[in-house]
């Protein structure tokens, strides 16, 4: 189990810096699809089978499809490939890693001391999740669900035509 | 017998199978095509035309495999491999009898095969994007969103099911209709799975992605050869996937009375193959805008209503 969980995480490390790295936006997506999909061996090996399933299906299954889509509709091309590349100067990416690199240090002591927190490897299934959501979390799943119905209603307000076709909102 | 070796054999038996099917498939599909459409179909190449498939795959392979200068082409090669490689992993949840299959028993089969049909979806769009075609990108678009949404409907429609069985594995789903099939209570389900799945398989009358009419061949337009092979095969995978997972979710899967629970489930499976092939033969396709509003104003609230009233049923009569 401890090898998967280091060979998924250290799959998921190297595909994230790809998609930092990538000037080309679909390639960036596509390493970030890799980059979710060993995330979600990491869930499954630590015993979140339900969550490894929802990793893949809502995030890398939906959502990066419509990223996807959207880049694909934008049909950047070679230009924003090369404007992209420019971004990439050291002094952009400088001082995120400083910050990062910190962060990983901080990480790295904390494993050394052992005072990270036990996972427990108990098997959380789905029926365990659904416990915790609907019941000391009711709350959380709510006002959740409100803010979604917030942004579906802006979504079809922007993208709402009227009888003659023409879009109302998108101005 | 050896655990180990039971398990490559059914690995290896369950690929063979389904990849030798495949192929059959293609011959199979144009002979009813012809029977339905009143023509004779293939029928020159060995004894009814069953060697067709060979002379097909002989001369698909000797075709030029050629990589358009404007295509990108490392994504270009991944796309037709994607959809492979996704469909056949699907099938390592689908339990094919009680001992025969690889993970039937997974606690999250269900979900581990809608992950697997959602992560199909790359393949087509992004052979439309690399193809870097008008024709393809379009019908890498119309792919994207009609996978996406159909996804959400097929999803929901499989929760009837869990919630009846209690149980999230598709041997425990087969085991739980024992007594009476889920097509009877879940038969609301059951319509919305199969207009799903067609969908999902971008199979006629939902071949938007790939209409010819409009398309030229849509999202492999620029694909020949083996990579065009790749893309019909996994399509011929990916209705064998729906038609199994019809008969294990709604129809028993394995279990039957006299005959034994292989020849049941391939028995079950074939009639939703047909299905699926006199589909083709007997309906037209709808217009893209229709096949996105009949989703989400039709399909949503039905599939949502089965779950509200399933939910309700097992509350009062539990």
């Amino acid at each position: 189990m401890n090898i998967t969980f280091y060979l998924a995480a250290t799959i998921a490390v190297l595909a994230t810096v790809m998609v930092i790295t990538r000037a080309n936006g679909v390639h960036a997506l596509l390493y970030l699809v890799v980059s979710l999909l060993a995330i979600a061996l990491v869930f499954y090996s630590l015993g979140a089978p339900f969550a490894a399933a929802l990793e893949v299906i809502v995030y890398a299954g939906a959502i990066m499809v419509l990223f996807v889509f959207v880049v694909m509709m934008l049909n950047l091309g070679e230009i924003a490939a090369v404007r992209e590349a420019q971004w990439m100067a050291p002094r952009i990416w400088i001082g995120p890693s400083i910050l990062s690199l910190i962060l990983t240090a901080q990480l790295a002591y904390m494993l050394v001391s052992n005072e990270i927190g036990n996972t427990g490897r108990a098997v959380v299934d789905a029926r365990a999740v659904g416990l915790a959501l609907y019941g000391p979390y009711l709350l959380c799943v709510e006002l959740a669900s409100m803010l979604l119905l917030a942004a579906l209603v802006g979504a079809y307000r922007l993208a709402e035509t009227g009888r003659s076709g023409v879009i109302k909102g998108g101005h | 017998m050896n655990p180990i070796v039971f398990g490559l054999l059914n690995i290896v038996g369950i690929l063979l199978a389904l990849v030798i099917g495949a192929a059959l498939l293609t011959w199979i599909e144009r002979r009813l095509l012809g029977f339905w459409q009143d023509r004779r179909g293939p029928n020159r190449v060995g004894p009814f035309g069953s060697l067709q498939v060979v002379a097909d795959m002989i001369k698909i392979l000797f075709k030029q495999d050629w990589i358009p200068p404007f295509a990108d082409p490392v994504v270009f090669v991944l796309a037709p491999a994607v959809v492979m490689v996704t469909t056949l992993m699907a099938f390592a949840v689908v339990p094919v009898t009680a001992s025969i299959g690889i993970a039937g028993d997974m606690n999250i089969g269900v979900l581990f095969f809608l992950a697997m049909t959602s992560l199909s979806a790359y393949s087509v769009v992004l052979a439309g994007w690399a193809s870097n075609n008008k024709y393809s990108l379009l019908g890498g678009m119309r792919a994207a969103a009609q996978m996406v949404s159909y996804e959400v409907f097929m999803g929901l429609a499989l929760l009837g099911v869990v919630m009846l069985s209690g149980s999230f594995s598709l041997a425990a789903i087969v085991r739980a209709q024992s007594g009476l099939w889920f097509v009877v209570p879940q038969f609301l389900g059951f319509v919305v799975f199969v207009i799903a799945g067609i969908a999902e398989t971008h199979r006629l009358p939902f071949d938007l992605p790939e209409g010819e009419n409009e398309l030229g061949a849509g999202f492999h337009t620029e694909y020949s050869s083996m990579k065009f092979g790749m893309f019909f095969v996994g399509e011929y995978i990916g209705i064998v996937l729906i038609s199994a997972m019809i008969a294990v979710l709604f129809f028993g899967g394995w279990q039957g009375p006299l005959l034994p629970p292989i020849v049941w489930f391939a028995l079950k499976t074939g009639v939703f193959v047909g299905f699926f092939i006199l589909l083709r033969a007997a309906l037209p396709r709808p217009r893209y805008d229709q096949l996105m509003a009949y989703g989400w104003k039709l399909m949503l609230p039905l599939s949502l209503l089965n779950v509200a009233l399933t939910g309700a049923v097992m509350l009062t009569h539990w």
